[in-house]
């Protein structure tokens, strides 16, 4: 029954272009349901869901919890302080323990890239990746694409840019493959200390100066600045960082045309982004947010067995 | 006084001295007794056929880990020998990097005596350079000399003072022994857990690059030729690193270099499921570095092949690719993979191979063996190089499992193995049984 999306999503690379379209439509039907005055649906009645947490997220995991809830899932929150996992149990027994309570889904953030697969090959219960290390964090840039086809009618043709910290981000992997596939042009500006390498030879263009990627982009999706990476000497100062790659209203300005601003979230105002840009028409950074929840809802529901073409109606509760 | 053993109708490579014909090789009192066609067996004596077989000196490996004292529920000094044995190999050369490490007499006595003890392939140990491979203070290199130690290393952990690395050189030549370095600038590949390229950056893995190997091989090789004193660059995996160690030959400085099985044969890209079965240190770099490693182990620009057998328990293996430890083990399946890959498919001729993997090396470390010189010690090795096998980590002599070529159909494997004259390893389909 799980067809559509295979067992686990632990990242776009992986996924077709109709896989994520897939996704992108079923989470349609359920943006609505967020919007009714009880927030809730049959569609994952009777299942079990662990949500993994070995990372510190306020956003991420809220969201997943309430699209579990509005699935009506039943959800356990495990978080790494507290628990085993800090009296040294290993990933893998850590999966075993939660197989042998026969769970259904596992929702697992984890500071190691990879970490979701490996749980994944483990274990017979569908795995969804929140986040693997350096490598990616699929339902993040599944709402960054929903967010922008909402907001353009349409992903192919238009040009994204990723700014900022590429080289530790998650988000900006997700989000090359993602767009990639859906026929975007993917650029990524910032400075050379935080590109990894290679980075051209996924099909992107690269821009050292913010100025030329604001004047060749649709939108911008600006990263977030980790302020330890200072102390690790890849950037100077945040004062010098948003002087030379801060996304700032004097630089918009110029633009040739409006550009839509998007973040992941959490943000730094005055580091990578300007308040007045965060807070300004064209940012859609908190409609990442709503659909951060009908994407995840999208996602459990399909990797459940949930039929697209089913969406609908469960949503009205008639499955 | 044991049995004469005839081994009968082989082909005899003894590349040191350019040796290649169809021969017999008669073993008495621990040593060759002779070399020649038509040899008779004297009475008594104990005759294989090993026709349609290859008599070569025993392998010799210059590095590898057996992680006694102190970690022996993953290898023992014994186990590693019985390993070795199976490999082909007649000698090796441990680690220092134990718990305690190995940089004192006391702690290299107890190494000899574990391999007398075990009776098997012979273990010679390497001391660390520093104490405790701290890189602060020179350790004893002359009592663990006299103890039996063949050379210094602090390997698991790159020399990063230069000040010890030239103060080590430069004592060393007082005894005579290699000074080995794994080469790895700290603060570049600090948090790296493979080679740094495109592969790294999909993965969202730290990577090493290249240069973090390249500055310390070069600067060894500076301070070779500043001491006079002979550097072994241990596990080579770069093209960059290649041409500096040509260019220091041609200068005529005092460099020996090894490269690793694995990184002949595999690339980055084995890394791509997140096996951790291909994390290891140097890490897999590209197929450019391969063919340039290919190319300087043919033209001996690197002189030998050496395994790095590093054994790991199965589950400090079975973990996310960042917690895992580096390092796989490598003494059963060196000359398997090796053959299979560079001899049969690619441009070593077996003779070079041989070469590399008992006479060179030996020579590297001035060790006994590497040659089947009438009066040399007999440790000899008949490899059957025809035999297709299959690698299956359940029937590894090593204690431990942690091999990327399992699965792996490989050809060529000892079928018999030699130390002074003893058999130490016999496959169960030996030939003449």
């Amino acid at each position: 029954m799980t067809a559509a999306l295979g067992k686990d999503l632990v990242g776009l690379e992986r996924l077709s272009p109709d896989q994520i379209r897939l996704i992108l439509d079923t989470a349609e039907p359920f943006k609505e349901v967020s919007e009714r005055p009880i927030k809730k649906v049959p569609a994952l009645r009777g299942k079990t869901i662990v949500n993994l947490f070995f990372e510190a997220s306020t956003r991420t995991r809220i969201s997943f919890e309430f699209a579990e809830k509005r699935l009506s899932a039943d959800t356990v929150n495990v978080a790494a302080s507290g628990s085993a996992v800090q009296k040294g149990e290993t990933l893998v027994d850590t999966a075993r323990n939660l197989e042998a309570m026969r769970i259904d889904m596992v929702v697992i953030r984890h500071p190691s890239s990879g970490a979701a697969a490996f749980l994944g090959d483990r274990i017979r219960s569908n795995v969804v990746s929140a986040g693997d290390g350096k490598h990616e964090h699929p339902t993040q840039a599944l709402l960054d694409l929903l967010t922008i086809r909402d907001k353009h009618g349409k992903i192919a043709g238009l040009k994204v840019c990723l700014v900022g910290d590429v080289l530790h981000s998650r988000v900006a992997r997700s989000n090359i493959w993602g767009l990639s596939k859906l026929g975007a042009e993917v650029g990524v500006c910032g400075p050379d200390t935080l590109m990894p390498r290679g980075i051209e030879e996924l099909g992107v263009c690269r821009f050292r100066r913010i100025e030329e990627a604001i004047e060749w982009a649709d939108v911008l999706n600006v990263l977030r600045l980790q302020l330890e990476r200072m102390e690790m000497g890849f950037i100077p100062s945040v004062r010098e960082y948003y002087r030379v790659f801060g996304v700032t209203l004097e630089r918009l300005e110029k633009a040739p045309r409006p550009l839509t601003i998007m973040h992941p979230g959490p943000m730094n105002r005055g580091v990578e982004i300007d308040s007045r840009v965060a807070d300004g028409p064209h940012s859609v950074i908190l409609d990442q947010v709503t659909n951060g929840v009908a994407v995840r809802m999208a996602v459990l529901y399909l990797l459940a067995g949930g039929r697209p073409e089913l969406a609908d109606a469960a949503k009205r509760g008639a499955e | 006084m044991t049995r004469p053993l005839l081994l009968s109708g082989g082909r005899v490579i003894d590349p040191r001295r350019g040796f290649d014909q169809p021969a017999d090789v008669l073993i008495q009192d621990g040593k060759i007794a002779a070399v020649k066609a038509g040899l008779g067996a004297p009475d008594g004596a104990d005759v294989r056929d090993v026709r349609g077989h290859v008599v070569a000196p025993g392998l010799v490996d210059v590095h590898v880990h057996l992680r006694e004292p102190g970690n022996e529920d993953v290898e023992t000094i014994a186990t590693g020998a019985r390993a070795a044995a199976a490999g082909g190999f007649s000698a090796v050369c441990a680690m220092p990097n134990t718990d305690p490490v190995t940089d004192n007499q006391a702690a290299v006595g107890f190494i000899v005596r574990q391999s007398a003890r075990a009776g098997l392939t012979r273990v010679y140990p390497i001391g660390a350079i520093s104490v405790g491979q701290r890189g602060e203070r020179l350790s004893e290199f002359g009592e663990m000399v006299g103890a039996g130690a063949v050379a210094v290393s602090d390997d698991g952990r790159p020399v990063v003072s230069s000040h010890l690395m030239r103060t080590a050189l430069e004592y060393a030549r007082t005894f005579e022994i290699p000074v080995a370095d794994h080469c790895e600038e700290p603060t570049l590949a600090s948090g790296g857990v493979m080679h740094e390229g495109l592969v790294s950056t999909r993965l969202g893995l730290k990577g090493i690059p290249a240069a973090a190997e390249e500055i310390m091989v070069q600067r060894d090789i500076l301070l070779a030729e500043l001491t006079g004193g002979h550097v072994h660059l241990c596990h080579v995996s770069t093209r960059g690193s290649v041409e500096l160690i040509r260019r220091a030959k041609q200068q005529g400085i005092r460099v020996t270099a090894e490269v690793t099985p694995h990184h002949l044969t595999l690339t980055d890209q084995a890394c791509e499921t997140y096996d951790t079965h291909a994390k290891m240190s140097p890490p897999l770099r590209e197929a450019a570095d391969i063919a340039a490693l290919r190319q300087g182990l043919k033209e001996g620009v690197i002189d030998c092949v050496a395994s790095d057998h590093a054994p790991h328990a199965y589950d400090a293996k079975e973990a996310a690719f960042d917690d895992a430890p580096f390092g796989i083990i490598g003494l059963e399946t060196a000359f398997g993979v090796v053959h299979t890959e560079l001899v049969l498919n690619g441009g070593l001729t077996l003779p070079e191979l041989i070469a590399r993997m008992s006479s060179a090396p030996a020579a590297a470390f001035r060790l006994p063996g590497g040659t089947l010189q009438p009066g040399a010690v007999a440790d000899v090795v008949v490899l059957d190089t025809t035999t297709r096998w299959s690698v299956d980590p359940a029937t590894l002599r090593s204690k431990s499992r942690n091999t990327p070529f399992a699965g792996r159909t490989l050809t060529g494997r000892a079928a018999l193995t030699l130390v002074g004259g003893t058999i130490v390893h016999e496959l169960e389909a030996a030939p003449g049984r």
